[in-house]
């Protein structure tokens, strides 16, 4: 239920940047610079989850630098993305990956 | 390149159709794997079904997922929320001279359809035309995204509980591999190159010396200023995110040539 509760606030903050501007044309006109900073939000928080997760996160779930597999994993998998543009090519890579290290043993 | 309006109805709608098929595709790849992330964190498969249908936000869903297992507190999780996903802003304010002359309440409900993947399908389609066709908005938006990303929803948090330890199969890797994959649909310059990087640097720092929680916010919060910070090519404008240029991004291979010159829109 709490999540359904989480999921509401997060549509009462999501919908108005989707419909002001279809439903009052006009009003998304914010200062350039708040639009600017804005528009490089999105890299930045998903790049900073990423990272965390994979270099600040232990795979155990413990907080600590870690350098492993996951991390050639998510790099390889960026890369496939920006060279074929298509997410699921290098999230299959990734996993791949992951799961073939592990298989191994060496993970 | 095609022409703004050079295309009949019939023909582009049949495009729009071939796109929607392969974003389909791709939205219940993601939605299962959103799924299988929201049954690690512990939704149901109603709650995870729910969320997609009330927030309906892939990259913000996933990345509450990544902020409920990182113990952040629920108004800093609203905020990045509002934040990741005032792009939004930009996407509809481009869509919004199209869809002029369509009712109020039926724009009301489309824009809460409004992602990256409808705005990308809607304006090639309406650019390829040069006019509206509100009902190539809704297959795109619901034939493409919608449908297809709560159901898989449900089936990936469903199929979750199946399986015992999903870290053997490397499925612990999907989660920041797919932050970090949708990150790089949105480096339309040099100046996202460096907010993400600049981010993804902070947030391991701050994470390291404090906790993840608070390494993602500032990640998050101060990456950005070093994106601001950074001079602009001139040649980056031309992808800024709500034009249609940027709207090839969330294309599907095959599928990506290049959309009308310039704004249409603007055009009109």
């Amino acid at each position: 239920m709490s999540v359904v509760i989480l999921a509401i606030l997060m549509f009462a903050v999501t919908y108005p940047s989707r419909a002001l501007p279809m439903l009052a044309p006009g009003i998304e006109r914010l200062p350039r610079p708040a639009l600017d900073y804005l528009r490089l939000v999105g890299p930045a928080v998903l790049a900073a989850i990423g990272a965390v997760n994979v270099i600040a996160v232990k795979p155990g779930g413990a907080v600590g630098f870690h350098i492993g597999i996951e991390v050639v994993a998510v790099l390889a998998c960026l890369g496939l993305t920006i060279w074929r543009r298509n997410l699921l090519v290098g999230l299959v890579a990734a996993v791949a990956l992951v799961a073939l290290w592990r298989a191994a043993g060496l993970g | 390149m095609t022409e703004p309006g050079s295309v009949s109805l019939a023909a582009s709608r049949r495009r729009l159709v071939v796109d929607v098929v392969g974003i389909a595709a791709s939205a219940v790849a993601f939605g299962f794997v959103f799924g299988l992330a929201a049954d690690g964190a512990g939704f149901s498969p109603l709650e995870a079904a729910a969320m997609s249908v009330i927030v309906f936000a892939g990259a913000a869903q996933f990345a509450a997922v990544g902020y409920i297992l990182g113990g952040l507190a629920w108004p800093a999780i609203v905020l990045l929320t509002a934040l990741l996903n005032a792009r939004h802003l930009l996407y509809s304010a481009a869509l919004a001279p199209w869809l002029r002359e369509v009712p109020l309440f039926r724009r009301a409900v489309m824009a809460h359809l409004l992602t990256d993947e409808a705005f990308a399908l809607s304006i090639a389609h309406f650019t390829r035309i040069g006019r509206t066709d509100e009902r190539g908005y809704w297959i795109a938006a619901i034939g493409g995204d919608f449908i297809p990303w709560t159901l898989a929803t449900m089936a990936g948090a469903v199929a979750g509980r199946q399986i015992p330890s999903p870290e053997r199969f490397g499925l612990d890797i999907v989660f920041p591999a797919a932050m970090v994959g949708l990150a790089a649909g949105l480096l339309a310059g040099r100046r996202e190159v460096v907010a993400a990087i600049v981010g993804a640097i902070l947030g391991v720092a701050v994470a390291l010396a404090v906790s993840p929680s608070v390494g993602i916010i500032a990640g998050g919060l101060l990456g950005p200023i070093a994106g601001l910070l950074t001079p602009r090519r001139p040649a980056d404008a031309a992808s800024a995110l709500g034009t249609p240029e940027s709207a090839a991004r969330y294309s599907m291979p095959g599928s990506s040539e290049p959309r009308g010159p310039g704004n249409a829109a603007a055009d009109r």
